[in-house]
């Protein structure tokens, strides 16, 4: 049990515990802001993991850009500030069965795939700006030119849905 | 520290994130739920990069091209959910049956 193990197993209890609010919790509002607390302890796991750029990618496009999204979509679609009742649909108890399910068999899974699997996070090369760089720009360059034309269709896109007719 | 705590951490989101699609009701809550699956399997990649000590950091670089992908999805997605809301006055994804080929069930709680 080193220092790493305890520091990841109570970043994890917290992200699981957010996670199970955003899922539950009955305001809308709410339920975006535990999203930012369960990003923001899976970034501190990235950052434990050595995945230093995930780490700070996470915090500016996830907590920074899609919570924010997500709070102007529930503003705009004029979702109830107060709790209500009606956020849940009527087959929670199936949803808790399936995704109880999905967990215990991803779990057992890989739990007992990797049993001894070690993480020597001292000696593995921090992923900060310069390794990830030199990595996606001398391996991964066509995906990158990929993945913009999809970011760019897909605001071209976002903004021909939303756009009134006139 | 152990592969098996990550991987078990990411098991656990996917399977609350599965739950959430299934069991909410409103659009923009259901698209928070899949934001936990996809940053479940985010926190895999990051995991087996750093256990396969991978020269090349594949794993990280993936991690990366999933958040560009799930910040589209997340862009496009409530552009649909803005123009069905402004189309029905709803975004409870229970209530838009247009497509469906049964009738709707009785609501339990209603």
């Amino acid at each position: 049990m080193t220092l790493a193990d305890v520091v990841f197993g109570l970043l994890g209890v917290v992200c699981l515990a957010a996670a199970i609010l955003v899922v539950t919790s009955r305001h809308v509002i709410h339920a975006a802001l535990w999203l930012v607390v369960c990003f923001g302890a899976l970034a501190g796991c990235y950052l434990v993991l050595t995945a230093e750029l995930v780490a700070w990618v996470q915090v500016l496009i996830y907590i920074g850009a899609v919570v924010v999204l997500m709070l102007f979509g529930a503003m705009l679609t004029r979702a109830p500030v107060g709790a209500v009742q009606q956020l849940d649909s009527g087959n929670r108890p199936v949803a808790a069965v399936a995704g109880l399910a999905t967990a215990g068999v991803l779990g057992t899974l890989v739990v007992a795939a990797f049993r001894g699997a070690y993480v020597d996070i001292h000696h593995t090369a921090i992923g900060d700006g310069k390794v990830i760089g030199t990595s996606l720009f001398r391996f991964f360059v066509l995906p990158f030119e990929v993945a913009s034309v999809l970011l760019l269709a897909a605001l071209v896109g976002a903004i021909v849905l939303t756009k009134r007719e006139a | 520290m152990h592969l098996s705590m990550a991987l078990l951490l990411s098991a656990l989101l996917f399977g609350v994130g599965v739950y959430g699609v299934l069991a909410r009701r409103n659009a923009i809550a259901l698209l928070m739920a899949v934001e936990l699956m996809l940053n479940a399997a985010n926190l895999d990649l990051v995991a087996f990069d750093a256990w396969f000590k991978d020269t090349m950091h594949a794993g990280q670089v993936f991690a990366l091209f999933v958040v560009v992908v799930a910040a589209a999805e997340v862009g496009v997605g409530l552009a649909i959910v803005l123009a069905v809301f402004r189309l029905r006055e709803t975004v409870a994804v229970d209530e838009l049956r247009q497509l469906a080929d049964v009738d709707p069930p009785v609501r339990a709680d209603t």
